[in-house]
């Protein structure tokens, strides 16, 4: 440092700054406490078990949310089953098979890109892909090409439309980058000696990764598929787009029905002006939060049981 | 692990490995199974082929967004009523009232851009500070339980935000100043920045704690305090990183969509009053998409121009981000 200062005044500079720094980290403490606090407020007093078994309704006292909780259940199992597998394939193809080639580097720079695009882009994509695949099969559902009976739960009609499926394999568009770089991460994190002692004992290249590389790798990549579930649970603007504000009183019963989801029945209630379904929108958010946490909170048990040194 | 001898004089020195579980001894016994080398060579070639075209698939998804962006604001600017000048030029965004409709994309990104300031003069500096404080300052008892508060705030949907925002920050801003109508700029840009407070704060703090420990020692070494140590040294080692995070921040406050929906209200305008009621891009999307507009209207189409406005916007940010990552990162080891 060119210039010299007293010991007093660098020892007054050190102490603003940790002031500072206390203040800006408690900013952060305090707002979340204000934001859980405030929705418990409003909207424990209408928390009741009617209100998770009622369906949808005009009427804001009789109004519940079995449809739209089960409408999530069924889009984020769909979306998960699809991303998980494709999101640990690629990163395991990135990481373990590919040589730093031209066609890696335009992958890894793609899924970065993929990562920051916003959600309601994925749902337009959605719309066009799923939903109404192009148009290359007519716009009109009556003459969509249908498979299997109406009864079964894996009916399928193409062009998808505004369907669970159709859901559910949008919101894998928006947590495939996110599965992908937690897990090319947790591979990441595997040391190379387990690799090159695999391999010395004449193990191909996908024995190594399958028995060796993946098991130690699981904590990591369960904790983001865990974080990446939870954001498809709470994302709603590519659905919003997909189907609008769907007014649902049943539950799905096939991969073709009709669904809501609980982020948009808050958005609806929370969008009305009158202070009743503010309320409402209020219980369904401890829900929502509810069963986020118990997510988030699987997702620390699992860092903290599984993950053992790896040293063997 | 291929051949096993059996040895019944020394047995107990055959089951070696004691400390190996059950399952491990079952993986690697699997592993051994021996098999002819040319099923064994097809079948990697299979899984690796299985594992590419998953790769594939994530440059098929950016590709298909590409093309349907660009094949609809195509046909966005086939209609008559409207020209690519006019939608560059253009202040006045006024789609859907009034006799003559009028599609220049400012007034949208007006807005977006008022959000997105108010949001990051809001999170930026506190998020990097208190980065810096968790990295540099926090012992591992107070890092272990602010972490999880921030993981919370990342984890909570937006919807969650915008309703905080419609609920809590109006009204409160409505008493500080009657100027407030119920749908401002300043509440929605508000809940954006805390929004994306814990994405400036882990990806900053990620990028302060790779710093090697030899740098902060040196500099402690000549005397510098803790101030010293993390402003001069730690945060400028670290700046690629910061400033890739800062990107990251914007770029999701940008694309943001139910809290503007909630509480930004639905006017297009060009200003700068936090005070007054904008509509952002996204807001106006979810309006399309909402609302009754024919799906082959020229209304429907405009949402795909401003989509694809979005998407190069967010596009462009996450680019520079990349480049600067690259070009500027320090390496120490």
């Amino acid at each position: 440092m060119a210039t010299t200062r007293s010991t007093a005044s660098r020892v007054f500079s050190d102490r603003a700054f940790l002031w500072t720094c206390l203040i800006a980290t408690n900013v952060a403490v305090v707002v979340l406490a204000v934001l859980l606090v405030s929705i418990f407020w409003q909207g424990w007093g209408t928390l009741e078990w009617s209100f998770i078994t009622n369906f949808a309704s005009r009427k804001p006292a009789e109004a519940g949310i079995r449809a739209p909780l089960m409408g999530s259940i069924w889009v984020c199992t769909i979306c998960g089953l699809v991303a998980l597998p494709l999101g640990v394939g690629t990163a395991i193809f990135l990481e373990e098979f590919s040589r730093k080639s031209r066609f890696t580097r335009i992958v890894q720079t793609n899924i970065m890109n993929l990562a920051g695009v916003p959600s309601i882009v994925y749902g337009i994509l959605g719309l066009t892909a799923f939903a109404r695949m192009f148009g290359a099969f007519g716009t009109n559902t009556d003459e969509a090409i249908t498979f299997g009976s109406e009864e079964s739960f894996w009916y399928l009609r193409i062009p998808f439309g505004s369907s669970v499926l159709a859901g559910g394999l949008t919101l894998m568009l928006v947590i495939l980058p996110v599965v992908i770089i937690a897990t090319q991460e947790a591979l990441r994190a595997v040391p190379s000696s387990l690799r090159s002692g695999a391999m010395a004992l004449g193990a191909t290249p996908w024995q190594t990764v399958w028995g060796i590389t993946l098991p130690a790798a699981v904590p990591g990549i369960m904790t983001g598929a865990i974080l990446a579930m939870s954001r498809a649970i709470g994302e709603s603007a590519p659905l919003l787009v997909l189907g609008g504000l769907l007014f649902v009183l049943n539950t799905p019963e096939n991969l073709m029905s009709d669904f809501a989801i609980l982020p948009l029945q808050i958005y609806n209630w929370a969008g009305r002006p009158q202070d009743d379904f503010h309320l409402i929108a209020a219980s369904a958010i401890i829900v929502q939060l509810a069963v986020l946490f118990l997510f988030n909170g699987i997702a620390v048990l699992i860092r903290q049981k599984l993950q053992k040194p790896l040293q063997y | 692990m291929g051949i096993r001898v059996r040895c019944p004089a020394r047995e107990p020195a055959v089951t070696a490995l004691p400390t190996t579980s059950s399952t491990q001894q079952r993986d690697l016994r699997r592993l051994g199974t021996p098999k002819s080398v040319s099923a064994r060579a097809f079948r990697e070639r299979l899984i690796v082929a299985c594992l590419a075209v998953a790769a594939t698939f994530s440059i098929l998804v950016t590709t298909t967004i590409v093309v349907v962006l660009a094949k609809e604001t195509v046909g966005f600017f086939a209609f008559p009523d409207v020209t690519v000048g006019e939608f560059f030029g253009s202040t006045e965004w006024n789609p859907l009232l009034g006799a003559e409709k009028h599609f220049g994309i400012w007034p949208l990104i007006s807005g977006t851009v008022l959000v997105t300031v108010i949001a990051g003069s809001f999170a930026l500096p506190i998020g990097l500070i208190a980065a810096l404080y968790l990295s540099e300052y926090a012992s591992p008892r107070i890092r272990a339980t602010l972490k999880p508060a921030l993981e919370i705030l990342a984890g909570i949907p937006t919807v969650v935000y915008g309703f905080f925002a419609l609920t809590v920050i109006t009204p409160a801003l409505q008493k500080l100043s009657p100027a407030f109508g119920n749908y401002n700029a300043m509440s929605a840009g508000l809940a954006t920045g805390i929004m994306i407070l814990p994405i400036v704060c882990s990806l900053s703090e990620d990028s302060l704690r790779s710093v090697p420990r030899s740098l902060r020692d040196g500099a402690f070494a000549l005397g510098g305090t803790r101030f010293d140590v993390s402003v001069k040294v730690v945060l400028p080692a670290a700046l690629s990183g910061i400033v890739a995070a800062f990107l990251l921040a914007i770029s999701r406050a940008i694309g943001e969509t139910m809290i503007v929906a909630l509480a930004a209200g639905g006017i297009a305008q060009i200003t700068a009053n936090p005070a007054a009621e904008v509509q952002t891009m996204t807001a106006y999307m979810v309006q399309i998409f909402l609302g009754d507009a024919p799906a082959t209207g020229v209304e429907y189409k405009s949402s795909y121009a401003v989509a694809a406005m979005l998407f190069v916007m967010t596009f462009v940010l996450t680019m520079i981000g990349q480049a600067i990552l690259r070009r500027f990162r320090e390496e120490y080891d």
